[in-house]
C-alpha cells in the first residue's frame, strides 16, 4: 500500500538523518522524500511516500512520533488531499521531431524551459499518474536525463 | 553573568543535582575538566578505565537510583568507547546523559585528529541527542538533555560538545522552566480505555500479569502489589523487573521465557488475558510469535509509557498509554476484588512439577553458588549480572526482595555490563552489599575497572562462575551444533573438555584471577569445592575491599528450562535425557 506521510519536524541540522536513519534501521524503502521550509522558518516539512506492510506502517508513524523533532505526522492515507510532483526531463529533439514533441507538452500542459540543436528540457508538475503518463510518450524520442523533486502534497480544506 | 561553555557545564550540572560524574578526559575536553577541578569538592569525578566501563558506570548508578546517570569523554575514540553503554541503556530504558568533546567547530568534517561523528555514529542508539555549536545553546542543551533522559521512557542522551565552544563566553541563565514542543509525553492513560481494560479484568478466569522495566522505571511496585492481590493474579515478571515483586509471594511466578520458569511460560499459553505493564513482548520472553498465548484472542491489555510499544510484535486489544503508576492507580478504582482459585491451583501445579532446580550432588554447581548468596545476603544485596549462563542462573536464583536491586542488560545482552554496573550501583549505594555474578568471559571484557574500583575504594564483590568456557555459547553448540565446540573455550585451544578432564584446572586458567586481583590491589579468592561456598561468601562480604571470587565450577552445566529459539513458549525442554 502507498501511504503519503507529511512530517513537520523543527528545522535544524541532522534531523533528515534522524529520519532517514529510522527508516533505514527498518530496512524500509523510502519512494522519494521532499523538504523544505514552511512559512516558520523554525520548521520543515517533509513528504515521505512509502510502500509497504500496514504493519510495519503504523510502527514507522509511530517512531517518527517519538522522535524528538517531529513536531506532527499526518498520513494521507484516507485523507482527501492534493499530491504535486516536479519533473525535469531532457529529450532528444531535433527539427523532425520537434514539432511532434511540443504538441505532446502542450496536451499534458507541461513547458519546454530550454532549447538547444539536439535536446529539449520539459518541465511538467503534476501527480504521478500524470508525470509517468508524460514520461512514457516522451521516451520513444530518447530520454536523456530527468530529474524529479519527489512528492509533495496537502489536504484539501482548512 | 558571562561564564565560558566549561564554568556554564559545571553549573549546569550542579543545577541538575549531579554528585558524581564518570569518565575520561582528553584533548578535545581539557577546558571543561579544568572546571570539573575546580568543582571537585561538589562534584566527585570518577576516573574510569575505559570509556564503556564509564558509560557502564553511569547506568548501575542511575538503574539502582532512579537518578539520571552521567558520563564524560573526549572526541572520537572516547566518544566511540561510550557506544556500547549508550545502546545498553538505550534497549533498557535507562536514564543517562553522556557528555563528549569535539573538535573545534571550524574542523568539525574535515578529518580533524580524534575526529568521530560523534552524534551520527550515537544516533541510533539514544532517545535524542545534540551537537552545540554555539555557546549561548549550551545551558538550554543540557537543560533539554536531563529533561529528554528522565521523562516519558527514560533513555540515553549524548551532548556533543566543541573544545571552541567550551572556551566560549556569554550570559549564563539556567532555564527553569522548559518546554520542547515536539516532546510531550503522556503520563495519565485514556479513561475510556482503562474502564475497558477493567471490564475485561473482571470477567477474566485464568488472567496473567505480565511486568516489565517499565514498572521499575516508573516506581510502581508498591501498587502492583495491590493490583495483583485484588485481583488474584499471579504475576511474572521479566529479567528488567526483577525485584518488582515480592520474590516470596505466592503469586510470583518469577522470570517468563527462553530461560523461564516453566510455570510462567504456561501460564502465557493458557490464561485468558494479558495484562502487560511496561514490558515490551520481547522475543525472548514470548517465543515463537504465532504460537503465543493462543488462548488470549481478544484478551491482551497493555499499559505503556511508549506508544510504539504497543502493537509492535503482538496485537493489542486495549491499549492504554501512560506511566504504569498512574494507570495502576486508576485502574485500581474500576476493579471487582477477584478470586481465581481454581486458576492458581493449575499453576501450582506446574510449579510443583518443574521449579528452577538443579542437581543436589557433591559438585560444586553455579546454581548453588547464587542459592547461597541469596540466601545470606537475604535477597537484599544489589546484584548486577554479566552475560550468559551466569545471567540466567542469577535471574532463576537470586531472590531479589526490592527494585532496582537486580541489574542486568537485557536488550542488548551486554558482556561486560556487570562489573562496571556494580561498581555505579555501589558508589550510588555505599551502604549496600553489591555483587557482580560473572562469567569467566564477561569479566574480562572490562576487567580494567578493578583499577576504578580499588582506587576508589568501591567495595563490591564479584563472583565468577568460571566454567572454562564462553558457557552459553557452548550451551547452545551442545544442544543445537553436536557438542562442536567452536571458539568457546577460554584456556589454551582445546584445553577444555572432553580432551582435558577439568582436574586440570585451574593451571591452565588465563589469567589466574586470584593473582590478577591482587596485582590490582583486591582480594582473590579461589573455590573449588561445594563446601567452601558458603564459608567463602561470608568471608568475603565481611572484608572492607574489592573481593574477586573465582569459583571453579562444573563445565558443562547447562541453563534449564530453555525454550529453544523460535520455538512455542510450550515446546520448552525441562531436562536434557
Ligand atoms: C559483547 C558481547 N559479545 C558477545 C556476546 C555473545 N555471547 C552471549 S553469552 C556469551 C558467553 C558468555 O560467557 P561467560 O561470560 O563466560 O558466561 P557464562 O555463559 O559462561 O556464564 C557470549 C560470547 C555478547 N552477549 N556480548
Amino acid at each position: 500500500m502507498k501511504h503519503t506521510i507529511s512530517v513537520l519536524v523543527e528545522n535544524k541540522p541532522g534531523v533528515l538523518a534522524r529520519i532517514a536513519t529510522l527508516f533505514a534501521a527498518r530496512g524500509y524503502n523510502i519512494d522519494s522524500l521532499a523538504v523544505g521550509e514552511t512559512d516558520d522558518p523554525t520548521t520543515s516539512r517533509m513528504t515521505i511516500v512509502v510502500r509497504g506492510d500496514e504493519k510495519i506502517l503504523e510502527q514507522v508513524e509511530k517512531q517518527l512520533n517519538k522522535l524528538v523533532d517531529v513536531i506532527k505526522l499526518n498520513d494521507f492515507m484516507n485523507v482527501d488531499h492534493i499530491e504535486r510532483d516536479l519533473v525535469l526531463i531532457k529529450v532528444k529533439a531535433d527539427k523532425n521531431t520537434r514539432n511532434e514533441i511540443l504538441q505532446i507538452v502542450d496536451i499534458f500542459r507541461a513547458k519546454i524551459i530550454d532549447v538547444s540543436a539536439n535536446a529539449v528540457i520539459v518541465e511538467m508538475t503534476g501527480d504521478e499518474d500524470k508525470i509517468q503518463a508524460l514520461v512514457n510518450m516522451l521516451k520513444p524520442f530518447g530520454v536523456k536525463e530527468m530529474a524529479r523533486t519527489g512528492i509533495i502534497a496537502m489536504a484539501r480544506g482548512g | 553573568m558571562l561564564k565560558t561553555g566549561s564554568e556554564i557545564f559545571v553549573e549546569c550540572l550542579l543545577k541538575e543535582n549531579v554528585k558524581i560524574l564518570f569518565g575520561i578526559p582528553g584533548g578535545a575536553v581539557l577546558p571543561i575538566f579544568d572546571k570539573i577541578y575546580e568543582a571537585r569538592e561538589k562534584i566527585r569525578f570518577v576516573l574510569t578505565r575505559h570509556e564503556q566501563g564509564a558509560g557502564h558506570m553511569a547506568d548501575g548508578y542511575a538503574r539502582s537510583t532512579g537518578d539520571v546517570g552521567v558520563c564524560i569523554a573526549t572526541s572520537g575514540p572516547g566518544a566511540t568507547n561510550l557506544t556500547t553503554a549508550l545502546a545498553t541503556a538505550y534497549m533498557d530504558s535507562i536514564p543517562v546523559v553522556a557528555f563528549t568533546g569535539q573538535v573545534a567547530t571550524h574542523l568539525i568534517g574535515n578529518d580533524a585528529f580524534q575526529e568521530a561523528d560523534t552524534t551520527g555514529i550515537t544516533r541510533p542508539v539514544t532517545k535524542h541527542n545534540f551537537l552545540v555549536k554555539d555557546v549561548k545553546e549550551l545551558a538550554r542543551t543540557i537543560r533539554e538533555a536531563f529533561y529528554i533522559a528522565k521523562t516519558g521512557r527514560p533513555g540515553p542522551v549524548l551532548v556533543d560538545i566543541p573544545v571552541d565552544v567550551q572556551r566560549a563566553i556569554c550570559e549564563f541563565s539556567y532555564p527553569e522552566e522548559i518546554e520542547i514542543r515536539s516532546y510531550k509525553p503522556v503520563y495519565t492513560g485514556h479513561i475510556g480505555q482503562i474502564k475497558k481494560a477493567a471490564e475485561l479484568i473482571n470477567s477474566s478466569k485464568q488472567p496473567l500479569l505480565y511486568v516489565g522495566g517499565g514498572i521499575i522505571s516508573s516506581n510502581a511496585s508498591p501498587e502492583l502489589l495491590k493490583l495483583a492481590e485484588k485481583i488474584h493474579t499471579p504475576v511474572t515478571t521479566t529479567l528488567l523487573a526483577i525485584g518488582s515483586f515480592p520474590p516470596e509471594h505466592p503469586l510470583n511466578l518469577s522470570m517468563p521465557g527462553m530461560h523461564g520458569n516453566y510455570a510462567a511460560n504456561l501460564a502465557f499459553q493458557n490464561c485468558d488475558l494479558i495484562i502487560a505493564i511496561g514490558a515490551r513482548f520481547d522475543d525472548r520472553v514470548t517465543g515463537k510469535l504465532s504460537a503465543f498465548a493462543p488462548k488470549a484472542k481478544g484478551g491482551i491489555i497493555h499499559i505503556d509509557i511508549d506508544p510504539t510499544s504497543i502493537s509492535k510484535n503482538v496485537s493489542v486489544d486495549i491499549p492504554a498509554v501512560g506511566d504504569a503508576k498512574n494507570v495502576i492507580i486508576e485502574l485500581l478504582k474500576h476493579l471487582k476484588k477477584k478470586n481465581n482459585k481454581e486458576w492458581l491451583k493449575k499453576i501450582a501445579d506446574w510449579q510443583k512439577t518443574n521449579p528452577f532446580s538443579y542437581k543436589k550432588d557433591n559438585k560444586l554447581r553455579p546454581q548453588y553458588v547464587i542459592d547461597k548468596i541469596s540466601e545470606i545476603t537475604k535477597g537484599e544485596a544489589i546484584v548486577v549480572t554479566e552475560v550468559g549462563q551466569n545471567q540466567m542462573w542469577a535471574a532463576q536464583f537470586y531472590k531479589a526482595k526490592y527494585p532496582r536491586h537486580f541489574l542486568s542488560s537485557g536488550g542488548l545482552g551486554t558482556m561486560g555490563y556487570g562489573f562496571p554496573a556494580a561498581i555505579g550501583a555501589k558508589i550510588a549505594n555505599p551502604q549496600k552489599t553489591v555483587i557482580d555474578i560473572a562469567g569467566d568471559g564477561s569479566i574480562q571484557m572490562n576487567i580494567q575497572e578493578l583499577a576504578t574500583a580499588v582506587l576508589n575504594n568501591v567495595n563490591v564483590k564479584i563472583v565468577i562462575l568460571n566454567n572454562a568456557h564462553l558457557g552459553m555459547v557452548r550451551q547452545w553448540q551442545e544442544l543445537f551444533y553436536k557438542r562442536r565446540y567452536s571458539a568457546v573455550c577460554l584456556t589454551k585451544p582445546n584445553g577444555c573438555l572432553p580432551e582435558d578432564a577439568s582436574a586440570k584446572r585451574p593451571a591452565l586458567m588465563v589469567p589466574d584471577f586470584v593473582k590478577l586481583a591482587e596485582s590490582y590491589g583486591a582480594v582473590g579468592l579461589r573455590i573449588t569445592k561445594k563446601e567452601e561456598v558458603e564459608n567463602t561468601l561470608v568471608k568475603a562480604l565481611k572484608i572492607d575491599k574489592v573481593v574477586m571470587m573465582d569459583f571453579i565450577v562444573e563445565e558443562e552445566e547447562n541453563v534449564l528450562p530453555m525454550v529453544p529459539a523460535g520455538k512455542a513458549l510450550d515446546e520448552i525442554i525441562t531436562s536434557l535425557a
